[in-house]
């Protein structure tokens, strides 16, 4: 299977390309960019004139939901979601039932995502059994499975001993983890951002410091133990200082931020909307310009969708008792694209934080485009845009983003070559 | 970006009357007195042999309580047949939800029995919005507490409490001391005192029962009680509840009461002829002495009575423009 796209604009911000070039593919893999090689036989041709060609994204955050929660979607339906997205690579993470805490959990779901052909997935494995805190997962196993990096959620630890000692195992066989910091005592019972909207609204607040306080202790025992460590979902302007400074000293950590959060602020639940309720909290519209700068200046290197599909009864009750989170991978690139209309970022660089960025943060194959690269690739076009909602794949409709239109169009989703998605 | 699903003032109809009355938030200070006066005129009706006036014959209101209550629900009760409505009055908290079946599922059923108004209390924030809004839009919502958010008919009988013994709000200063981080009650009070033009709104409470950002009401904050009392007009007191003490936002209750307790010593620093109000049940020897709860400056069981006239003028109002909503969309529908 050969094939060959012509006339598009490829932007590889790895390597700085910005050009209309000719990508020739061939075995799921990019043979050649500019002129096809000697005896290069095309069984099929793209034509992308108008079109940008680009790294095809990245997602480290996209929950599945299988198994154990087929109401709320399933790895068919989330990934063909993805693939509209633009994504052709995605972490799932560990919060399934049973716990991705077993090679047999993770066969399962690699399996059902080979199946469904529409992503490659990357599943992120249990750091504890059962996200219980208590007591190690077996991460050699699960790396020997496929798990790529190991996390906890937002389920902690049962003290800082036992995480310690969960990230000096995880370093001694050079093992990835990725940290979301909460901490759970001052997080207790919250519902959102603690501040002026919600002590008008009278739900329980998450203040700063539940991110604050775990992030500088995390940040500690990574630098301790020399895991090489990845954090997750950052929501405060101060958390990015933490980071920042950490990185700055000399301290390889990455992180991420969900886009949604790039874009919303806790103003957003001023109705009690169950739709803006997630976790970790929206917070204020200083910390979404300090998470908006930090995408810009690289010390937030990753954009991810944190998609979380719920089926509609999750959603429909009082605010507090609906479950968080929002469905929305499937408008990664449009919605990402909004930064670009605002004016923050410039496209090379939004590119970066949505393919090369994730992709290097856990170490995956994929996200630059060169001679011998998997051909995985988005094909979008800038002069249309996408209504948000107009086509729906995802099983969860928890999405406050639907009836916008959105800036861009992913005309092309290609994995390995094969197009997994096109509109 | 702006949600789509931006504001709009979902308890009031197309004519800016109350089709559900959720919480004391947006509501116009024409609208409040209106309802003041209202109420107003339900007291003549509760002083009379015969308490009945015909406003709601022949309409059906339900009490639906998902967290319990004696004061509030007997006097929603009262306020529904001096009305002439069928009442239908359900502890939820001890039959459906038990079962488990869903807030959602509760209130449709009742719907389906053809209820004209639902009045509701429920433990989470937000409860009564999420009923009005993905529910029963058709049915009036009024909401009798919704967590930590709202007690909108509690704040409207501390106001007319306060209009029938100091004449009215632009002259006073009015302190609410104690728990105002978990009470309900607090917000709507400061809500609707800033709306009729309160000029010294005071809130006295330590740090740890303060919400934060409470200072967006427009209110001064004391941590001092003596300060914050010093000549004010309305001490309106919150209960306490005893679960405060675990969790660290209290040491003890004999510490509380040393500190913020109002007492005849105390409550001497206020005006001479200030009024005590407190929206019970009162813990004696906690947030109050005794001797100030039956004392002179009390007015805390006037707004017992008070409560059943404004909940009365709070259903009428409400039933009414919801009826008018119901019947002006029929009419375009046609």
């Amino acid at each position: 299977m050969s094939l060959s796209i012509i006339g598009a604009r490829v932007i590889d911000p790895a390597s700085g390309l910005d050009q209309i070039i000719d990508l020739h593919v061939s075995e799921g893999k990019l043979v050649a960019m500019g002129e096809a090689p000697a005896g290069f036989v095309a069984h099929q041709t793209l034509d992308a004139s108008g079109l940008v060609a680009a790294p095809g994204l990245v997602d480290l955050s996209v929950a599945l939901r299988e198994p154990g929660y087929s109401r709320k979607g399933s790895i068919a339906s989330e990934t063909r979601a993805a693939a509209a997205g633009g994504v052709t690579s995605l972490c799932c993470p560990p919060q399934t039932k049973p716990v991705l805490d077993t090679s047999a959990v993770t066969e399962l779901i690699l399996d059902r995502a080979r199946e469904a052909g529409h992503c490659k997935v990357f599943p992120i494995g249990a750091l504890s059994k059962g996200l219980e805190g208590e007591q190690l997962a077996e991460l050699v196993a699960l790396r020997d499975a496929g798990c790529v990096a190991f996390g906890n959620g937002l389920s902690s630890f049962g003290n800082n001993r036992t995480l310690c000692r969960a990230l000096e195992y995880a370093a001694t066989f050079d093992l990835t983890v990725i940290i979301h910091s909460q901490d759970r005592d001052l997080a207790h019972g919250g519902l959102a951002h603690e501040g002026p909207t919600a002590s008008f609204l009278g739900l329980p607040g998450i203040p700063e410091t539940a991110e604050t306080v775990a992030l500088a202790r995390d940040l500690l025992l990574v630098e301790q133990s020399g895991v090489r460590a990845h954090f997750s979902q950052l929501t405060s302007a101060r958390g990015v200082q933490l980071i920042e400074q950490a990185q700055a000293r000399g301290l390889p950590v990455t992180a991420d931020v969900a886009l949604y959060q790039l874009i919303l602020t806790d103003e957003a639940l001023i109705d009690f909307s169950s739709l803006y309720h997630v976790q970790p909290p929206l917070r204020t519209r200083a910390d979404r310009d300090a998470l908006r700068e930090a995408v810009k200046s690289g010390v937030v290197q990753a954009i991810s969708s944190h998609h979380q599909p719920h089926e509609r009864d999750a959603k429909l009750a009082p605010f507090g008792a609906t479950e968080p989170g929002i469905s929305s991978v499937e408008l990664l690139l449009p919605l990402a694209l909004t930064l670009v209309e605002d004016g923050l970022l410039d496209l090379p660089t939004l590119l970066a934080r949505l393919g090369h960025g994730p992709a290097t943060a856990l170490q995956l194959n994929t996200g630059s485009l060169h001679v011998g690269a998997p051909a995985d690739l988005v094909l979008f076009d800038l002069s249309t845009s996408t209504v948000a909602g107009e086509a729906w794949r995802s099983k969860g409709q928890n999405c406050p983003f639907l009836g916008h239109t959105l800036p861009g169009a992913v005309r092309y989703t290609l994995v390995d070559g094969h197009i997994s998605f096109s509109a | 970006m702006t949600p789509l699903d931006a504001k709009r003032p979902l308890q009031l109809n197309d004519q800016g009357q109350l089709r559900h009355f959720l919480s004391l938030d947006g509501l116009p200070r024409a609208l409040l007195t209106e309802l003041l006066d209202t109420a107003d005129s339900f007291l003549e009706v509760g002083a009379r042999a015969v308490k009945k006036v015909p406003l709601l014959r022949g309409k059906t209101v339900c009490n639906v309580f998902f967290e319990n209550s004696t004061r509030t629900r007997t006097t929603f009760e009262l306020a529904a047949q001096r009305l002439s409505a069928d009442v239908i009055t359900l502890n939820v908290s001890t039959s459906s939800t038990s079962k488990g079946e869903t807030l959602f599922d509760t209130l449709r059923n009742l719907e389906a029995m053809a209820a004209d108004m639902f009045v509701v209390r429920h433990a989470d924030s937000g409860a009564a919005h999420f009923i009005a809004e993905h529910v029963c839009p058709e049915v009036a919502i009024i909401n009798g507490g919704d967590g930590r958010h709202a007690h909108p008919t509690q704040g409207m009988l501390d106001m007319l409490t306060i209009r029938r013994h100091k004449g009215g709000f632009e002259n006073l200063s009015v302190a609410i001391v104690g728990d105002i981080l978990h009470s309900r009650v607090a917000r709507s009070n400061m809500i609707a005192l800033k709306t009729l033009g309160c000029p010294d709104i005071r809130v006295v409470a330590p740090k740890t029962l303060l919400p934060v950002g409470v200072e967006q009401y427009g209110v001064k904050v004391y941590t001092d009680l003596e300060q914050g009392l010093k000549d004010v007009d309305v001490v309106i007191m919150l209960r306490l509840q005893r679960e405060r003490m675990t969790g660290g936002l209290l040491p003890s209750e004999g510490e509380f009461y040393r500190l913020f307790g109002l007492t005849t010593a105390r409550l001497a620093g206020a005006r001479p002829d200030a009024i005590v109000m407190h929206p019970g049940p009162i813990n004696r020897g906690v947030e109050i002495e005794s001797a100030v709860a039956d004392g002179a400056h009390s007015v805390i069981l006037n707004q017992v009575t008070y409560g059943i006239a404004v909940r009365m003028a709070v259903l009428s109002m409400a039933m009414s423009g919801q009826t008018a909503q119901r019947q002006y969309e029929q009419e375009n529908a046609q």
